[in-house]
């Protein structure tokens, strides 16, 4: 019923599209600031970024009304995969573009109509964070972020002006400790299978990313050295699967995680001490007065990057609609909401201006904050003098040793996974 | 599964027709099968549309072909040669086997004790009534949030182990007492005696109390006589109890998920795993591999037990 109402809105907006169109050519702009009030833009995404205060911001700002659907990323890419109608805009990480993209069901964004595409930083362009840095292991954003074309459904090597994800948000994890249980500096991946946590460890049980945190370990102890972290063959994924077996059947692991809000609970309760966490988790334990540090460890991040897709359904009207939603995701606002939160906006300098000096210093420039800070929640996360964990933007997207990403050998791996967690 | 259930029950209880004589006019015969189809249609259109075709479909799919993001119509025996040739399956699936195992002993035990108090021990019928609903009112809240509600209960910070420290039974937390078969099996059987308590307690309500009596008279102990008389004759109530229990539990994916701290599998998981990697296919075969196992242990029970006759 809602389905069929929504098409023919769907339809009535078309033909609203059209007229616009005839209307643009001729000059009256009136006609065009009433029409775009009536477009309605459906977005679905993982939580991390589909917030009810971006669609009312829109709403304010833009005038156009934006639905949020708040999905996981296994029925993210579903749904991106197979129900191109059911959207508009999808707010997907670059790892699920490369399973989404082939299938055409997202079309190529004109670089030309994005303002501040100049300003968008380098590990999104050309893949470099300044111009002597090394591209890390994995699914780096820039190998998937452009095509030919418009209709190309391939990835193309370098700058196209054709964008795949219009890039939007990014961070580097890492592992989650709570200080207090622990008692001594941890450095190093090697230590979420150090038998002094024997029962008090975790990993997300998120066959893809889990991978990744289980690579950086064995690969720091030195256990195997891997040709692409991001992308295994069969005989690594084994050795990998071998060692983290090893270990659950030992007792390594309290339990595994799939959801946000298990991992919060698992180290905010104290069953686990260290673990494959999310920088939000960390927040959302601290708010509850219980000491949880985002560890930064020698090794390295582990990184992945979210951006926005078209539907390639969309056309007319609300096409224009979603461009202008795109420029007025990247010109700060939504950058200096996301960023109040630990992640970081794709054009940084535009969220400059909607975060307070305190709060820029704290978040991007690694300095001790100089009043509390808090989340755009009301939390507070942080007391005068306190330092985000990892540093400046600089120092933790500078040592990115992995992206996430999907393997070519993803199906064994998957296999492989499932047999790990029934072991 | 309930579903499953009732079909079976379903296509096992057609009522057979009253009587071998034949009727005087054919005419007469004919409307009154007409009768019959009509009033069996709605319930086998119902079956059939939402048991039987889903089902079918399933089927049909599992001997598809899955790439990452796409599905491929073929017949292709893949999907059940990776499972049937993975060790994995044939330990997950014991597991599974395991779980309804210990659960169903458990659940057994418990229920047919509750309904046995029910039954013979509360004497008014009042105290009986409300004593059945007492049992029923942790059903009046989700299923997910009774079993969620154990977690922080089991904790290694949790109340039991903070109670049993306290009380110096023990100096370390237990931690064997959450993410772990028990916590799994604790689940289940708190989720599901109520499902055999009930059918078990139903029977024995059935039972003619004379039949007590004479055997007291006839100078059966108590133990002989629930081991003779009582025990018999509640079989087909713990029958309906187990094919409930059973099938619930081997059909579980959450609670397995949840309780084990994701450290344990059932089949289950494997499907939800796969559905949730749109590997539709293998999903798809797993279930039909479930399926044919649930099947045949129900099949088992009812050759035990007839049902129908004993009703």
């Amino acid at each position: 019923m809602s389905m069929s109402k929504m098409r023919y809105s769907r339809r009535s907006l078309l033909k609203g599209g059209a007229a616009a169109f005839a209307a643009s050519a001729l000059p009256a702009p009136m006609i065009w600031a009433q029409e775009i009030k009536d477009v309605t833009l459906r977005q679905f995404g993982t939580g991390v970024s589909n917030l009810n205060e971006v669609a009312q911001k829109v709403k304010e700002d833009l005038g156009f009304t934006l639905e949020m659907t708040a999905l996981d990323s296994d029925a993210v890419t579903q749904r991106a995969a197979t129900q191109p109608d059911s959207f508009d805009i999808a707010d997907i990480e670059y790892w699920i573009a490369k399973k989404v993209w082939p299938t055409g069901n997202l079309q190529a964004m004109d670089t030309s109509k994005i303002a501040n595409y100049g300003k968008i930083v380098g590990i999104f362009r050309d893949g470099k964070l300044t111009p002597e840095s090394t591209i890390a292991q994995g699914t780096a954003p820039h190998t998937v972020g452009f095509t030919s074309g418009p209709g190309g459904t391939d990835f193309a090597a370098e700058e196209t002006g054709w964008m795949t994800l219009i890039p939007t948000i990014y961070n580097a994890d890492t592992l989650g400790i709570r200080p207090d249980l622990i008692g001594r500096p941890i450095e190093s991946w090697t230590e979420l299978l150090n038998p002094e946590f024997a029962g008090k460890a975790s990993l997300l049980d998120i066959s893809s990313i889990g991978i990744m945190d289980a690579a950086m370990v064995c690969e720091a102890m030195g256990e195997i050295q891997y040709g692409d972290k991001g992308n295994m063959t069969r005989d690594e994924i084994d050795r990998t699967m071998a060692i983290m077996t090893e270990a659950k059947r030992a007792g390594q692991f309290r339990s595994f995680w799939k959801t946000f809000d298990e991992s919060v609970n698992l180290m905010a309760s104290g069953e686990v001490v260290i673990q494959s966490m999310w920088s939000p988790a960390i927040t959302a334990v601290k708010s509850r007065g219980i000491p949880c540090v985002y560890q930064p460890l020698k090794e390295g991040y582990r990184s992945w990057g979210g951006g926005i897709g078209l539907s390639s359904s969309l056309s007319g009207l609300p096409l224009d609609a979603a461009y202008e939603y795109i420029n007025w995701y990247l010109s700060g606002w939504v950058g200096g909401f996301l960023m109040r939160q630990g992640y970081y906006s794709a054009v940084p300098e535009t969220s400059k201006a909607f975060m307070s000096p305190n709060e820029w210093g704290y978040w991007f420039e690694g300095k001790p904050a100089a009043e509390p800070i808090s989340s755009p929640f009301g939390d507070v996360l942080a007391q005068p003098g306190e330092v985000r964990d990892g540093g400046s933007f600089h120092e933790r997207m500078g040592h990115v040793a992995c992206w996430n990403s999907v393997m070519d050998e993803n199906q064994y791996m998957v296999r492989k996974w499932n047999e790990f967690i029934a072991a | 599964m309930p579903p499953e259930t009732l079909s079976l029950a379903g296509s096992a209880g057609t009522p057979p027709l009253a009587r071998p004589a034949a009727p005087r006019r054919a005419s007469w015969r004919g409307s009154r099968h007409l009768t019959g189809w009509l009033l069996a249609a709605p319930l086998a259109l119902v079956l059939a549309l939402f048991l039987v075709a889903p089902i079918a479909m399933i089927a049909v799919v599992s001997f598809w072909t899955a790439t990452e993001f796409s599905i491929v119509p073929a017949f292709s025996l893949e999907n059940y040669q990776f499972l049937l040739g993975s060790g994995v399956t044939w330990r997950v699936l014991l597991n599974t086997v395991k779980y309804a195992a210990i659960t169903w002993a458990i659940t057994l035990t418990l229920g047919f004790t509750v309904a046995y108090f029910l039954a013979f021990h509360v004497r008014s019928q009042a105290w009986q009534t409300a004593l059945f609903l007492l049992c029923t009112i942790p059903f009046w809240t989700s299923n997910i949030i009774r079993m969620i509600s154990w977690i922080p209960f089991l904790g290694r910070e949790g109340i039991a182990n903070s109670a049993l420290l306290s009380w110096g039974v023990i100096d370390q937390p237990l931690d064997w007492l959450l993410f772990s078969d028990f916590s799994v099996i604790l689940a289940f059987v708190h989720l599901y005696t109520l499902f055999m308590v009930v059918p078990i307690f139903n029977t024995m309500m059935r039972i003619d109390r004379r039949l007590l009596e004479a055997a007291s008279d006839a100078g059966a102990s108590g133990l002989q006589t629930l081991r003779h008389v009582v025990l018999p004759l509640t079989r087909p109530g713990i029958m309906i109890g187990t094919i409930f229990v059973l099938t619930l539990v081997m059909g579980d994916f959450i609670t397995v998920r949840f309780m084990s701290g994701s450290q344990s599998a059932n089949v289950g998981r494997l499907i939800q795993n796969d559905i949730g990697l749109l590997q539709y296919p293998s999903a798809s075969a797993t279930s039909v591999l479930l399926l044919i196992v649930t099947l045949m242990v129900i099949g088992v029970l009812l050759r035990l037990v007839d049902i129908r006759k004993e009703l």
